[in-house]
């Protein structure tokens, strides 16, 4: 099974072709579920000009808000942002870019692009800034605007289980955009919390099946709160 | 009297039924979770990928892993679900959401909403409201009839980057109830204390007073 056996040992091998000006796809939502090691590792590589497409950006110091301290990232695409005061920043400044994308749309775009469609009709932003410049055409009576896929060069990914195969479960909320992000990255890279013997996870428990998986590597992490509220 | 916080809530919870999933924004719209009548089975929907939302965690119960929309530790309750963001997206953007509750700045006789963007101040995102007002049939709008100024938030035309297009019928404010209907606010539904010419005064785009306009009570 070596050809299938998509483990690899360090957080070194796991980025290995990670270069400058590359696209990368990160899953997580705020700062749940994400790929928190596999980004630290992007920041001890150095790499700049990145274009991150992610439904946010981290917080200081935490997630891919490490990755603005040393300038890495050219351009981001999420749905909200602005966490982290470094981010307001450099958006002020002129430094980094920014493309807001409505979250529904930036999960359908992520979809589209790793099951090979190019584009796709959606109202989501019809009339809004959103819609600017982009393709309007009527079905059935309603305006629609067309939405361009995205995939990336790398993807990201944070997963809880994954055996040898590269077949990935997720634990609870934690899932959010990270079977997505698996299914765009010309090379996808997922972290876990355990690494199962074949066989231990059942196949109709999959939620990435392994064809789209080309790196596992087990981590530790972790997993920062960001609004902690407990029940009254 | 205006209308506080938690009798908005309260309104918006009349509309309610049992069996229906339901998606509540952050602010005044998380406040119905906790007016869902006993008698009621009502499964709340949280975009980042829950349908089943529960209360808020014990200490023990606290998980990184579970989270809401606002970004909150929360639960999941009987009967919920767990899915990816476009999973959960399908469902907005495919009309399965049976109510959507969210804020807004200013709402228009057109049903156009602007919630997100003030030019000239810095802009955090959409997140999820563009899909989720074009998504549903069923939207409340909750938010207050004026600014602290006095500006009304009900216009003629949203001076404001909108974010969806006529797809607006119901709004509630800490004054009123209305509806928008062929280019005008209808008054529905007056907060108690408040005169329908405060209403009028009060709203900038076209109004219609409905013959059967009644008090809200509580």
């Amino acid at each position: 099974m070596a050809g299938l056996d998509k483990r690899v040992a360090t957080y070194e091998q796991a980025l290995e072709g990670l270069t400058d000006n590359m696209t990368v796809l990160a899953g997580g939502f705020g700062l749940c579920g994400i790929p928190e090691n596999l980004i630290n590792e992007i920041k001890r590589r150095g790499v700049k000009g990145l274009t991150v497409v992610s439904n946010n950006c981290g917080v200081d110091g935490f997630g891919l808000g490490v990755l603005l301290e040393d300038h890495q990232i050219r351009k981001m695409i999420a749905s909200y942002v602005g966490e982290n005061a470094e981010f307001e920043r450099q958006l002020l400044s002129g430094e980094l870019e920014v493309e807001l994308t409505p979250q529904g749309t930036l999960a359908e775009k992520m979809r589209a692009g790793g099951a090979g469609i190019p584009a796709f009709f959606t109202a989501t932003g019809y009339g809004t800034p959103v819609a600017d410049g982009k393709e309007v055409r009527e079905f059935n009576g309603r305006k629609y605007i067309m939405e361009e896929a995205i995939t990336g060069d790398f993807a990201i990914v944070k997963g809880w289980k994954a055996d040898h195969y590269g077949n990935v479960v997720y634990r609870n909320t934690a899932q959010n955009f990270n079977p997505l992000a698996a299914t765009a990255g010309k090379i996808t890279v997922v972290e876990v919390e355990e690494i199962v013997e074949p066989g231990v996870l059942l196949p109709t428990e999959i939620h990435t099946p392994g064809i789209y998986v080309d790196r596992v590597i087990v981590g530790t992490f972790e997993k920062r709160i960001e609004k902690r509220t407990l029940k009254a | 009297m205006a209308l506080t916080r938690e009798q908005m809530a309260q309104r918006v919870a009349r509309e309610l039924k049992d069996g229906y999933y339901v998606n509540l924004g952050i602010g005044i719209p998380t406040l119905v979770a906790n007016y869902v009548p006993a008698d009621m089975d009502v499964m709340l929907q949280s975009e980042n990928g829950l349908l089943g939302m529960g209360e808020f965690p014990t200490e023990a119960q606290l998980d990184a892993d579970m989270i809401n929309a606002g970004k909150q530790t929360v639960t999941a309750r009987r009967g919920a679900s767990i899915f990816s963001s476009a999973e959960s997206f399908a469902m907005i953007r495919g009309g399965h959401v049976d109510l959507t509750v969210l804020g807004a700045f200013e709402v228009d006789v057109e049903g156009n909403i602007a919630s997100w963007m003030i030019p000239g101040k810095l802009v955090k995102g959409m997140g999820g409201a563009m899909d989720l007002v074009a998504g549903a049939d069923n939207i409340i709008v909750t938010m207050t009839h004026a600014s602290k100024d006095g500006e009304s938030k009900l216009l003629s035309r949203c001076s404001l980057p909108l974010t969806g297009a006529g797809c607006i019928r119901k709004v509630l404010t800490d004054l009123a109830y209305l509806e928008i209907e062929n280019g005008a606010f209808i008054l529905r539904e007056t907060a108690p204390g408040v005169t329908v010419e405060e209403i009028i005064e009060k709203t900038a785009g076209k109004l219609i007073v409905a013959d059967d306009v009644k008090e809200m009570t509580f």
